[in-house]
């Protein structure tokens, strides 16, 4: 074991929180895996110093929306190279998405997944439960004894739960205990055998397409729901203005509606597939110019008010085939950073606002203890150069798997350190 | 020009257009351009000679390998390739796969792998999925043919279909498909034929509609392919100087495009009656299979002096020559 002095001073960073709306030149005190101070702060003794001077010091990032494939699909990524992934991105908490083999319906699972996660010591995972049993979208998991298992909310993602009756008892029932429903939104009628978007594109490169109504109709009905019984619902990887307008007119109402969008969404949009790059196929599919605006314009007016990477690691032989038959999915931990750090850029949000997204925005979702600097929280820190360009080499990311859409893009804002409970997990040039 | 024998002997410097072709591969009409297409038409109008001779052979191709893989049936399609590739003196060599063998494991990018410890010169592809010559393209140093991917293209249908209506311009009282107004009727949808037609006879400077039932056009087609969109046959055949009919896939009733064949036909297909309400000397082409009673009539089908669907196949096998030669390289200077 490595002796580590007891405290951590990071000096002289553009320190931003937003859980606490503060954005100044300060000094961040750690002690003992906490944060002890924030300010200008007189160096103790007995004290590691990191000098930040040029680099933004911000909560550990907080990514709500992650596949790691472990138990069951460990040739794709294991827990622990998911985590390697995510603290390489800056993220140190990650909340994970239950359709492993077996399927996370069950407390026995959501300790599995603990204990490995343990084991890794990278980043914090916190396990997302099924919303129903073996995701086929009948009989209601355990959700009280999952929840104190450690789940954090609730899903069928990967599959939309279809019907009305068992959503309606899903988000009645989650109302005991406080918890999240989220929804993979896709009427899977409507999909049918769509392997992307439907519209120019589709058409030209000759592959069936999936309507945008094709998730708007489904969150139209959740929204009906949500009136119906006061539960707490959030959509998955918004991808429609469709489905935009509906969160955005349920949250007007007042209703107990969020969502989140993907970095991919954000960044691309169907053109993307041309060439039938199966990269670019991911479920939902990456849409239209006027869908992306309206993601956009959607985050400018907090109607979507987390990015979340929907981060789904796949192996070789899956996607180097034919692009209908290309498994949907694409890794995005090691890019959240930069692609959300880019709606900086091109002034759709301040820093803060877009750091929120993925931080605070989605810990108060989740209701754990994480994406905030407040004293006495967990030392979960990310520092980066928010003006290092660099390129994305699938060849050289952290993780296990290479399926990610941004191969070769120029992007902007390089993670240096990655701290989790104070400990160093990642570091890259300082 | 279209007279141009095609000696014995290398004879490639027969041929006319020799610098316009620079392609590779031939993946599909979209972004072909004009004179890309009076190539390959000025070369098939050169080859069609040979087809007549009494040993229809010429050696141009001779030591060159060609392999048709082809993961659908499609015994036309396939053999006019063959015939093509044999009557260029290529080593022509079939490689079928079924769809049995495919759900038994091997992937394409194994198949490929195989082909390529082969070396071929041009490896022609007919596959199920859209994209799966660009794929082969991708992963394979030989020229590749699109023999029709999914619902997305198929190029040398197209070639010989604008070939066939370039043999009949002068009937049509044109000189040129500068105007020329071509309906492509039926399921558009799921048409490749359509698709490439759609994109080649614009190229061409044709005028061209699509008709079909709602259910059957691609979304965005007018948008995308600059066509008009008739979902009634009287409409869409005003006027219309090349009526080309396409396949349904009887299949089609179980996807809910469609209720029956029997509604198809009394409102989609193509009788004596429909037809009288295009151009009065308008052609009528189908890439074949043809269903009879179902998007065409038996009479209309069998008409001599309004099908052209016999020289449809015919011009197939001089297009697929003159393709195989130009992407062997043939008639490339230096």
């Amino acid at each position: 074991m490595e002796r580590r002095a007891s405290l951590t001073l990071i000096r002289g960073g553009r320190v931003v929180d937003p859980s606490r709306d503060f954005d100044a030149t300060a000094d961040l005190l750690l002690e003992g895996g906490r944060v002890r101070a924030v300010g200008r702060v007189e160096l103790p003794a007995d004290c590691e110093v990191i000098e930040a001077a040029g680099l933004v010091v911000a909560p550990g990032l907080v990514d709500m929306h992650v596949h790691l494939r472990e138990p069951g699909y460990e040739y794709k990524e294991t827990i622990a190279g998911g985590l390697a992934a995510a603290v390489a991105g800056g993220v140190t908490s990650v909340a994970a998405m239950p359709n492993t083999r077996p399927v996370t319906d069950d407390p026995s699972i959501v300790d599995f997944v603990l204990g490995r996660a343990t084991a890794a010591g990278l980043a914090n995972l916190f396990p997302i439960g099924a919303i129903t049993r073996g995701l086929e979208g009948k009989e209601l998991t355990e959700m009280g004894l999952m929840k104190e298992a450690g789940c954090v909310a609730f899903s069928d993602d990967g599959r939309a739960v279809v019907s009305g009756s068992v959503m309606r008892r899903a988000l009645e029932y989650s109302r005991a205990f406080s918890t999240l429903i989220i929804q993979h939104a896709e009427d899977p009628g409507l999909a049918g055998c769509g392997c992307m978007h439907e519209g120019l594109i589709s058409t030209r490169l000759g592959l069936p397409g999936i309507p945008a109504q094709a998730e708007s109709s489904l969150v139209d009905r959740d929204v009906r729901l949500v009136e119906l019984t006061g539960g707490r619902y959030h959509v998955a990887h918004i991808s429609t203005a469709g489905a935009v307008a509906a969160v955005a007119r349920a949250r007007e109402a007042g209703l107990p509606v969020s969502c989140e969008v993907t970095p991919h969404h954000l960044a691309l949009t169907d053109e993307a597939v041309m060439g039938y790059d199966t990269d670019a196929k991911m479920s939902p599919p990456l849409r239209g110019a006027g869908d992306r605006a309206a993601l956009l314009e959607g985050l400018a007016r907090r109607v979507i008010t987390v990015i979340a990477t929907d981060h789904a690691p796949h192996d070789r032989d899956s996607k180097r085939v034919e692009f209908c038959r290309a498994t949907n999915g694409v890794i995005g931990l090691e890019t959240l950073l930069p692609i959300a750090l880019e709606l900086v850029r091109d002034g759709v949000l301040p820093l803060k606002e877009c750091l929120a997204a993925i931080t605070c925005n989605p810990a108060a979702l989740l209701g754990i203890d994480r994406g905030t600097l407040a004293v006495g929280a967990p030392a979960d820190v990310v520092l980066f150069d928010p003006a290092e360009v660099w390129t994305v080499d699938a060849s050289r990311l952290h993780g296990t798997a290479r399926n990610t859409c941004f191969d070769r893009r120029r992007v902007m804002g390089r993670v240096k350190l990655t701290l989790v409970g104070g400990r160093p997990v990642f570091r890259e040039g300082i | 020009m279209r007279s141009t024998a095609f000696t014995e002997g290398s004879g490639s410097e027969m041929i006319a257009g020799n610098s316009a072709w620079s392609k590779k591969h031939l993946l599909g009409m979209e972004g072909l351009t004009r004179e890309e297409i009076g190539v390959i038409l000025e070369t098939a109008s050169s080859l069609r000679e040979v087809n007549h001779r009494d040993i229809k052979k010429v050696p141009t191709l001779r030591g060159k390998t060609v392999i048709n893989l082809f993961f659908e049936n499609s015994t036309r399609t396939r053999t006019s390739f063959e015939l093509a590739g044999k009557r260029m003196s290529a080593d022509v060599i079939n490689f079928s796969v079924n769809a049995s063998s495919v759900s038994k494991g091997e992937s394409l990018y194994d198949t490929v792998a195989n082909l390529k410890a082969m070396n071929p010169d041009v490896v022609v592809i007919r596959h199920p999925e859209s994209g799966a010559p660009q794929f082969l393209a991708h992963h394979l140093d030989a020229a590749i043919v699109n023999a029709g991917d999914g619902r997305h293209e198929h190029p040398t249908q197209s070639l010989l279909d604008i070939l066939t209506i370039d043999d009949n311009l002068l009937r049509l009282g044109r000189t040129e498909f500068s105007g020329l107004t071509v309906a492509i009727c039926g399921d558009v949808l799921h048409s490749r034929v359509a698709r490439s037609n759609a994109w080649g006879l614009a190229t061409m400077g044709a005028r061209v509609r699509f008709v079909g039932p709602p259910t059957l056009i691609p979304p965005h087609a007018a948008e995308v392919f600059g066509v008009e969109v008739h979902h009634d046959m009287e409409s869409g055949l005003a006027g219309a100087e090349v009526v080309m009919m396409l396949r349904l896939q009887t299949e089609r009733m179980q996807g809910g495009f469609l209720p029956s064949t029997r509604e198809y036909f009394h409102y989609w297909g193509l009788d004596r009656r429909r037809l009288a309400m295009a151009a009065p000397e308008a052609i009528v082409m189908h890439p074949g299979p043809m269903n009879r009673g179902v998007e065409i009539a038996s009479d209309v089908a069998d008409d001599p002096e309004r099908a052209v669907i016999l020289d449809q196949v015919a011009n197939g096998l001089a297009v697929r020559m003159a393709v195989l030669y130009r992407l062997c390289g043939g008639g490339r200077k230096g």
